[in-house]
């Protein structure tokens, strides 16, 4: 019986061919946009899921500021409220898992006959962990390195890249306001940061060389930011709070006293850009849809001409004993089997078009099972759905008016 | 005399139109015996298409019972109308009515697709019925391809595809010449010694001759219900 059905509903479609591929046009435009907006999407969501990881999770910066002397007050970075101590200190707590003092800024970095600006980092070894820097040539510091301020640096790869072209930068020697630091390590390539700012950039070198022979900083021992990485997630909230307290303590605050130092939350940054790509593929997914949806209709409109075309082929068959339920299951495979179609059609589209697109421009492109899956299903139900009515009409007319009609 | 196939009491049918209700039949009461061959005559407007219609199980009356072979059907629903149309009744229509898509052997089987038989004893069954007919060799042809007589031929090997006990052949010559009308008459005839019942409907005498009774309609009622003479069988 399903068998006759499908041979029929073939039948059907290839009499008015033409119009048949009209109407599944409509579905494979739908279908590929979906998929190919969806795969957009999911490939922005991934790029900024993978920036986010180059950043380090659980972040927390302390910026050091808003010292309020006699009623004159700075901004953030105004002062250097901040101490290695401190951050000893913060080393201490329940739920942090590293912390590293930074003194960061830009600096000429010259090789040879090469300069190249770059921002030059100062910190102790944590700062690798909790930024997530691997280094993949060389090592990284040591605690000794920060202790004896030996002038040793790892070096990101665009700074390489823009001093030493295709050499190899172990154990050159480069000079930052003639003070010259050996590169003992590279770092592996992280790409931008969400404000757009290339990482790879950069220079690590110990805190203490950097505060004596780079920024020369009047305050030996006070730091502008702290890097403090929480175990998880979860202890977030605890280390705000137990930090907080404790750097009050520390800098002997009375009640009712600002904080003379500021908390940036990087994983609250990081969730409201990883929100608003979620936010514009959910976007574009729905905007394709509207072409789904006006697929649907095609078919539904090329359905219902159908069925008043075929109005006597309809009476001849429920005279020879067809029931209103073998007219309905007749149209409604017909119209499943265009869209089914169109779906097959609009995924190699939509994936080629994906492919394309990745070929053709640096975009990440994500095609997931669940997209696919959920365009196949999507195509199945506007089939069912918008070949419904003009099923019904058919199966509900009058089988003498029917055999009438001319 | 044989068992009633066919027994109306009081068949009426009216419908509503913008002049008011109008009665295409008026209280009929006919019963036709099992192997009979009767001819349904009338003016247009008499009524014998309702009559028809109804006996087909195509409509339900607004009044009066209808028995099709022992079974009141006068009040049954769409879908027992038509298992009936499937199983009881094979029509036979004035223009052809075959699917122009389908090759003749798949519109002769079509009935068996809605009796829910599998694939090959449609096939087998429907060759034998173009068979019977005279058509075995045009079993793959599509019915363009063929003459207005043969068209007539396989819409009767349709109407016997499931084996019916009836035969409703609504004007089957009225779109062909007078000698094709003949042979498919002479199916017909044949059809009938083999022991199917045939109600025919026509307005040519010289067809209803074929028929061994004749019925005539006039006004929604019956005014005339005769054996054919003998003489007249041509």
């Amino acid at each position: 019986m399903l068998r006759a059905m499908l041979g029929e509903a073939w039948l059907a479609m290839g009499a008015n061919r033409m119009r048949t591929i009209l109407t599944m046009l409509g579905m494979v435009i739908g279908v590929g946009s979906v998929v190919l907006m969806m795969a957009i999407g999911q490939g922005a969501q991934y790029a900024v899921a993978q920036t986010i990881k180059t950043m380090g999770s659980n972040l927390y910066i302390l910026i050091s500021g808003s010292t309020s002397t006699g009623g004159v007050r700075s901004g953030g970075g105004g002062g250097p409220t901040l101490s290695v101590a401190d951050a000893a200190a913060i080393a201490e707590l329940d739920g942090v898992a590293n912390v590293a003092p930074v003194h960061q800024g830009t600096q000429q970095l010259v090789y040879g006959a090469n300069n190249w600006s770059a921002t030059v980092v100062g910190t102790t070894p944590p700062y690798l962990d909790a930024r997530a820097w691997t280094v993949i040539s060389g090592h990284p510091f040591g605690d000794s390195d920060v202790r004896s301020a030996t002038r040793v640096a790892l070096i990101g790869q665009t700074a390489a890249a823009n001093l030493f072209g295709a050499d190899d930068p172990l154990g050159k020697t480069v000079r930052i306001r003639q003070s010259p630091f050996v590169i003992i390590g590279v770092l592996g390539r992280k790409g931008q940061n969400l404000d757009g700012r290339d990482q790879d950039d950069t220079l690590i070198i110990p805190l203490s060389t950097a505060q004596r022979k780079v920024f020369g900083t009047p305050f030996a021992g006070s730091v502008r930011l702290i890097m403090v990485q929480a175990t998880s997630a979860e202890a977030m909230p605890t280390v705000e709070a137990s930090m907080t307290a404790l750097l009050r303590q520390r800098h002997r605050l009375r009640e009712g006293q600002d904080n003379d130092f500021f908390v940036r939350n990087l994983a609250a940054a990081a969730d409201s850009a990883a929100e608003t790509t979620r936010v514009m593929s959910v976007l574009l997914g729905a905007i394709a849809s509207v072409s789904l949806l006006v697929g649907g209709i095609g078919i539904m409109n090329i359905m219902l001409v159908s069925v008043t075309e075929r109005t006597r082929e309809i009476g001849i068959r429920m005279a020879i004993g067809a029931r209103q339920k073998d007219i309905l299951a007749q149209f409604l495979l017909e119209a499943l089997m265009i869209s089914v179609a169109g779906c097959l059609l609009g995924l190699v589209l939509g994936i080629g078009g994906a492919l394309l697109t990745n070929a053709l421009s640096d975009m990440v492109i994500v095609i997931s099972g669940g997209s696919v899956v959920v365009a196949f299903a999507v195509a199945a139900g506007i089939g069912v759905f918008f070949g419904y009515y003009p099923a019904h009409r058919a199966a509900a007319l009058d089988p003498i008016e029917a055999l009438r009609h001319q | 005399m044989a068992e009633a196939i066919i027994r109306v009491a009081g068949l009426g049918k009216s419908y509503r139109t913008a002049a008011g209700l109008f009665a295409a039949l008026r209280g009929v009461d006919l019963t036709i015996a099992r192997g009979e061959f009767v001819a349904i005559m009338g003016p247009s407007g008499s009524g014998k298409s309702t009559f028809m219609n109804l006996l087909g199980c195509l409509d339900t009356p607004t009044s009066g019972d209808y028995f099709l072979a022992g079974r009141n059907v006068a009040q049954l629903d769409r879908d027992a109308l038509a298992a009936l149309r499937n199983r009881t009744i094979g029509f036979v229509f004035q223009g052809f009515n075959l699917l122009p898509r389908m090759s003749l052997e798949d519109n002769v089987a079509l009935p068996l697709v809605y009796a829910g038989q599998p694939r090959e004893a449609r096939r087998a069954r429907a060759r034998i019925e173009l068979g019977r007919v005279g058509l075995g060799d045009y079993a793959a042809s599509l019915p363009s391809r063929i003459s207005g007589g043969q068209q007539q031929r396989v819409a009767i090997a349709r109407a016997l595809a499931n084996s019916p006990q009836l035969i409703l052949a609504d004007e089957p010559t009225g779109n062909l010449d007078s000698h094709t009308s003949e042979e498919i008459m002479a199916l017909f005839e044949a059809l009938n010694r083999d022991g199917i019942t045939i109600v025919l409907v026509t307005h040519e005498p010289d067809i209803a001759t074929f028929a061994r009774r004749q019925v005539r309609f006039r006004d929604g009622l019956i005014v005339s219900d005769l054996p054919t003479p003998s003489g007249a069988i041509a």
